[in-house]
């Protein structure tokens, strides 16, 4: 909500140098805190684990064992079911990935521009804007205007822009962006562009975005995060199998397994499999597969996400 | 007659700025100001036009405070508000202990690799959603197949039905949400004790103070003021829930409704499986104005307190 009491450039982490330290932590007490945080570090990363090896489990050891963690027999049949029924998963997929780059483009062109405009003391009705976005933060109608405007004024329902337009724009990214702009575009960079004549819109694009890119990468992240778990929109306003993102193909599970099985007996299509459907383990192979792009770029944004967190602060 | 054409002259001189804030303009428009005027539903008997949602909204007839009467004078309205704040309290609360205690151990451990390490493994739940994260319970409770029912029978207990038994949900859902939620948590807290001035800690070296007094007497005294905030404005979103975790977690399960029904889920399920529009619209106006008004009144606190600090 807020900038948290450090100054701007410190960065949370927690690796520092190294320097003597003549109080430093006793061991007994360095290795009781240690194995605290290695155990939840372990519980946190964990269930993503076993739920690996849950799909990678014969279903008769599941029908037999339940859930367990050295599983007597291992099996690829659930991902192999998933590869026999991909067409599904694949769509799915597509949209997921259509839903995030799309709207992650939107959004970030939105706040940029909205937050810019009100950070700039050349703009007469900045204040005006500010408020007109941050009132929204206060305030708001509630889940079921929401729902009518957006499906009997704007027809989103059972379209693709349903899972876009409504997390596109967010008054909380436009004040982090706005003392963003603040901080990191001074006015005196921009003077010299004004005197030579360079139109504002020029100034934007050449000048401003480019000094500014740390923050709009911030704000990407989080977005494309935003679109990538998201399921509620799809929850409220998809039907059509077409359009059904990732993690609610995920909430349809048992429905698209059962459909699937009876759609695949009549018409044959998928022979030798269709006798046992791995119905546990093919739950979790989905799960894997869901989960997967986040687990494996995770090291990578882990980073940029921490430092994000207090690139800006929401007031001026 | 001078001030409208002032007006429209400092429209054209802004209008490069004004081109900028359109699109922005028109979502908030759109999806918030809009339905803000929809909430005039709440008192109305809610009809479907077929000439579309503005129609719908005139021609539905008004009813006054009918929506919220029936509202009150259900249990429903008591249940979901205790739900609702109850909930809330223990992961402020709770979150707030986990997530200082945390910060300031990862600060403390003398391992800084290991720290980070750490780090990087309870920040993971925040990344993934409420649906993945129910799936990873699921293989815990699961009746027939779950964790815990295979450890209990192996010690030969009897198997717990977990989601059909409400009494466990609270420890589950405050147990989940501080799962999820500690990593993120302990990140601000983190940023701002690696920002205390190393020669406070220096100086009580000297004076041979403790790294327990160190902590008692620096660590906390200068994050208190980011705590008091923090706190105070999540008290002001006291009324609002994490929908996925109340709805995802538990399955949606029927019987858990007493323990697991806030009043977000509430409002959705009145809307989706119920449609009774009108009473939904009520119940989420109420859950607005109460959060509108609780945010105002700590951000006054806040300003009271320490002026730096306040919201707006």
């Amino acid at each position: 909500m807020l900038k948290p009491a450090v100054p701007s450039k410190k960065v949370p982490k927690a690796v520092k140098k190294k320097n003597y330290n003549p109080h430093q932590l006793g061991k007994k007490a360095n290795a009781i805190l240690n194995t605290m945080l290695a155990v939840f570090a372990f519980s946190c990363v964990f269930p993503f684990l076993y739920v690996i090896i849950i799909s990678l489990t014969d279903e008769s050891v599941l029908e037999k064992n339940g859930f367990s963690l050295l599983p007597e027999t291992w099996s690829f049949e659930a991902y192999q079911f998933l590869w026999a029924i991909k067409s599904q998963l694949l769509q799915s997929y597509m949209i997921t990935i259509a839903v995030t780059v799309l709207g992650t483009i939107i959004s970030v062109f939105t706040i940029a521009f909205y937050a810019y405009a009100i950070s700039r003391p050349q703009f007469k009705f900045r204040k005006q804007f500010t408020f007109f976005a941050f009132f929204t933060m206060l305030f708001n109608g509630g889940l079921v205007p929401f729902y009518i405007v957006a499906t009997q004024v704007l027809h989103l329902r059972d379209t693709i822009w349903a899972l876009i337009l409504p997390m596109a724009v967010n008054a909380f990214y436009i004040l982090i962006m706005r003392t963003f702009f603040q901080r990191s575009v001074p006015e005196s960079i921009l003077e010299s562009a004004r005197i030579d004549g360079a139109s504002e819109l020029r100034i934007y694009f050449q000048i401003v975005l480019p000094l500014s890119l740390p923050g709009l990468a911030t704000i990407a992240l989080f977005s494309t995060l935003g679109y990538w778990n998201d399921w509620f929109n799809a929850l409220l306003f998809i039907d059509n199998p077409a359009l059904v993102p990732l993690q609610s193909l995920l909430m349809k599970i048992e429905n698209t397994l059962e459909f699937i099985r009876q759609n695949t007996l009549l018409t044959g299509s998928v022979k030798g499999i269709m006798q046992s459907v791995p119905k546990d383990a093919a739950k979790m192979a989905m799960v894997v597969i869901a989960t997967l792009p986040i687990a494996v770029s995770y090291p990578f944004f882990q980073r940029y996400f921490i430092q994000g967190l207090t690139i800006g602060g929401v007031k001026e | 007659m001078a001030r409208i054409k002032r007006f429209f002259q400092d429209v054209y001189k802004n209008k490069t700025w004004l081109l900028m804030v359109l699109p922005g303009v028109v979502w908030f428009l759109l999806f918030s100001y809009l339905p803000m005027f929809g909430t005039v539903i709440a008192f109305k008997n809610f009809q479907f036009h077929p000439d579309g949602f503005f129609a719908s909204v005139i021609n539905s007839e008004w009813v006054g405070f009918e929506n919220f009467e029936f509202l009150f004078s259900t249990d429903d309205a008591f249940i979901i508000t205790r739900n609702t704040i109850l909930y809330n309290l223990v992961f402020i609360i709770l979150g707030l202990i986990l997530a200082v205690a945390t910060a300031i151990i990862l600060n403390e451990i003398t391992n800084k690799k290991m720290a980070k390490v750490y780090q990087t493994g309870m920040l993971f739940p925040h990344f993934l959603s409420w649906v993945i994260v129910s799936y990873f319970v699921f293989t815990f409770l699961s009746v027939d197949r779950g964790m815990l029912n295979n450890i209990f029978q192996w010690f030969g207990m009897e198997k717990v039905s977990w989601y059909s038994e409400p009494e466990y949900w609270p420890f589950i859902l405050v147990f989940m949400s501080m799962w999820k939620g500690i990593g993120y948590g302990s990140i601000v807290y983190l940023a701002a004790i690696v920002g205390i001035d190393r020669n406070y800690y220096e100086a009580a070296m000297i004076d041979g103070a403790s790294k327990w007094q160190q902590i008692r007497h620096i660590t906390i005294p200068m994050i208190t003021p980011l705590i008091v905030i923090l706190t105070i404005l999540n008290i002001g979103k006291i009324f609002n829930s994490d929908f996925g975790l109340f709805y995802q977690v538990p399955l949606d399960s029927g019987s858990l409704y007493p323990v697991t029904n806030v009043i977000d889920t509430y409002v959705y399920r009145g809307l989706m499986t119920m449609g009774e529009v009108s009473m939904s619209t009520a119940a989420g106006l109420y859950q607005s104005v109460v959060g509108f008004i609780l945010v105002i009144l700590t951000n006054y606190i806040v300003t009271r307190i320490n002026k730096d600090y306040a919201l707006f």
